[in-house]
C-alpha cells in the first residue's frame, strides 16, 4: 500500500441532491504529484467527486482537506483557481482560441500575453497558428487539448480531469494521454482522472480508486485493478458490470 | 360615447363568435368570458376613476397606483419561480420605475399633480413594466437553463458569480428591451400608438396629442430599461450560495 502525503482527503464524505445519495462515507486520498485515476460505472458519483474538490459543491457532511487545510478554509475564487477542471464536455466560450485561454486572466482583471497563450497551446500540443481560430472551427480533441491548456492557465497545483478522452479517437486519446503525464512530470501537478478505460488507467495512474453507488469500493496502487480484492470490483473489472 | 353604441359595438363580438361557431374553432367560451371580463373591468375602473377625479385625493392615487403595483407583481411573478424572493423583487422594481418617472414629471413641472395625469401615466409605466419583467424572467430563466454548463465553467476557472452569468444577463436585458426600441423606431409609420389615437378621437389638437405621446414613449424608453437592469442585478445573486456554487 503506498503511504503518500495527500494533496487532497476525503473523510467520510457524503453527498445528496433532491434526496437521492450520490457519495456515501467516501474517505480516501489522491496522493501529492502523482496521477490518480476514478474508475466506475456510470452513476458512480465521480464527477461530483471532483466538483465537491473544484468546490462547485459541497458535501452535505465530511471533511474534504485540500493540503491539510479544510475545503471550508478556502476563498472559494482561491480554490478553484488552485484546484483545476477540465470536464468531458469541453465547455468553450464562443470566439477565438485565444479568447477562452485567456478567460482565467481575464477573470482576474489580467491579460494573456500573446507569447504566453503560443506556450500554452505548445504544451497542450496544439500549433500556435490556433491562436486565431474560431473554437467552432476545432476538433473534439483540439477542443479538448484546448480546455486543458486553458485550465493550465491557473497554474494548478492540482488538476482534475473528468473523462477528457472518452469521445476521442486513438491519436487524440495518446496525444493527451502523453499531454498529462508529462504536465504531472514537468510540474509535479497531482493529477486526478476519471477514466472509463481500465488499460488507460493501469498505464497511466500510479494510484487508483474504484466506485461504484457513490461508495468507495478499492483504493490503491494501480496494479488492484489486475487482482481486485473486492466481488463487485471484480466484476467491474470483468466487464460484467457497466 | 353612449350605452346605447357600446351595446351595438357588441356587433364587434359577434363577428368573432360566429366565425368560431361555424368553422369549429372553438374559441366561443374565451371569446365570450374576455368580452364579459373586459366590460365588467374596464367599467369598474371607469367608475372608480370617476370617484378619484372627483375626490382629488392624493390617498385614493397612491391607492391606485399601490393596486396597480400589486396586480402587475401578481402576474409576473408566475414567470419568476425560479428566483429566490421574486414577489419583493418585482415591488422594489415596480415601485423604483414608478417613484423615478412620476419624481421626474412632477419635479420638473412636466405634467401636473392631478389624478387625470398621474394614474393614466402610473397605468403605462407599471403597466409597460410588468410586460418587460415578464420578457426578462422569460428569457433569463431560459438563458440560466440553457448556459448551465458555461456558468459552471467559469465558476471552476475561478470567476465570481457575476463574471459567471454576465452573459446570460446582458442576452436577456437586450432581448427583453428590443421589443419596446424596435416599436419605437415605427411608431407613427406602422401603427398610430394607442393613446394618442384616443386623444385623437376625443377631440384633441393632433400636435398636441403627439408631444403628449413622445412624452410617454421616452417614458415607456426608461421603464424598459431600468426594469430589465434592475430586475436582473437583484435577481442574479439569488442564483448562487455563499460559497458561490450555482443552486439547483
Amino acid at each position: 500500500m503506498m503511504t503518500a502525503n495527500p494533496a487532497v482527503r476525503f473523510e467520510s464524505v457524503n453527498f445528496s441532491r433532491e434526496e437521492m445519495h450520490i457519495l456515501r462515507h467516501v474517505t480516501g486520498i489522491f496522493p501529492k504529484g502523482r496521477i490518480t485515476t476514478v474508475v466506475g460505472p456510470s452513476g458512480a458519483g465521480k464527477t461530483t467527486l471532483f466538483k465537491l474538490c473544484n468546490g462547485l459543491e459541497s458535501p452535505d457532511d465530511g471533511e474534504i482537506y485540500i493540503h491539510d487545510t479544510s475545503i471550508h478554509s478556502y476563498n472559494p475564487v482561491e480554490l478553484r483557481r488552485s484546484v483545476g477542471i477540465a470536464l468531458q464536455k469541453a465547455t468553450m466560450v464562443s470566439g477565438t482560441v485565444e479568447k477562452n485561454l485567456a478567460l482565467p486572466l481575464q477573470l482576474q482583471g489580467k491579460t494573456l500575453s500573446h507569447e504566453r497563450a503560443g506556450e500554452l497551446l505548445d504544451v497542450a500540443g496544439l500549433d500556435a497558428s490556433f491562436l486565431k481560430r474560431d473554437v467552432k472551427d476545432l476538433s473534439g480533441g483540439q477542443q479538448q487539448k484546448l480546455s486543458i491548456a486553458r485550465t493550465l492557465v491557473n497554474q494548478p497545483d492540482i488538476l482534475l480531469l473528468d473523462e477528457i478522452t472518452s469521445s476521442l479517437d486513438s491519436v487524440s486519446r495518446q496525444d493527451i494521454e502523453n499531454l498529462i503525464t508529462s504536465i504531472n512530470r514537468d510540474y509535479g501537478t497531482t493529477i486526478a482522472w476519471i477514466t472509463h478505460n481500465l488499460q488507460q488507467a493501469l498505464t497511466i495512474g500510479d494510484y487508483t480508486w474504484v466506485m461504484m453507488d457513490g461508495e468507495v469500493m478499492e483504493t490503491g496502487e494501480s496494479s488492484l485493478l489486475k487482482e481486485p480484492q473486492n466481488e463487485r470490483v471484480k466484476q467491474f473489472v470483468e466487464g460484467e458490470i457497466d | 360615447m353612449s350605452y346605447l353604441t357600446l351595446s351595438i359595438s357588441l356587433l364587434f363580438v359577434i363577428i368573432p363568435l360566429v366565425l368560431s361557431k361555424t368553422l369549429n374553432l372553438g374559441l366561443e367560451k374565451d371569446t365570450t368570458i374576455a368580452a364579459i371580463r373586459s366590460i365588467v373591468q374596464l367599467l369598474a375602473v371607469g367608475y372608480v376613476l370617476q370617484f378619484v377625479f372627483d375626490s382629488e385625493n392624493m390617498v385614493y392615487i397612491l391607492l391606485m397606483v399601490v393596486l396597480m403595483i400589486a396586480a402587475a407583481t401578481h402576474n409576473a411573478q408566475k414567470k419568476g419561480v425560479a428566483i429566490k424572493g421574486i414577489i419583493w423583487k418585482l415591488i422594489v422594481t415596480f415601485t423604483f420605475v414608478e417613484v423615478l418617472t412620476q419624481g421626474i414629471l412632477l419635479g420638473l413641472g412636466i405634467t401636473p399633480p392631478t389624478a387625470q395625469y398621474i394614474i393614466p401615466i402610473s397605468g403605462m409605466v407599471v403597466g409597460n413594466s410588468m410586460v418587460l419583467a415578464i420578457l426578462f424572467l422569460n428569457r433569463f430563466t431560459s438563458e440560466i437553463e440553457t448556459h448551465q454548463d458555461k456558468t459552471e465553467l467559469i465558476l471552476s476557472l475561478g470567476g465570481t458569480p457575476k463574471q459567471a452569468i454576465h452573459s446570460q444577463l446582458i442576452a436577456s436585458i437586450q432581448a427583453s428591451t428590443i421589443p419596446t426600441i424596435e416599436s419605437q423606431k415605427t411608431i407613427g409609420l406602422v401603427q398610430l400608438p394607442g393613446m394618442m389615437s384616443g386623444q385623437i378621437i376625443a377631440g384633441a389638437d393632433p400636435v398636441q396629442a403627439v408631444l403628449f405621446q413622445l412624452l410617454v414613449l421616452f417614458l415607456l424608453l426608461t421603464t424598459a430599461v431600468l426594469t430589465s437592469i434592475m430586475l436582473g442585478y437583484l435577481s442574479y445573486p439569488t442564483l448562487f450560495n455563499q460559497r458561490m456554487q450555482l443552486l439547483k
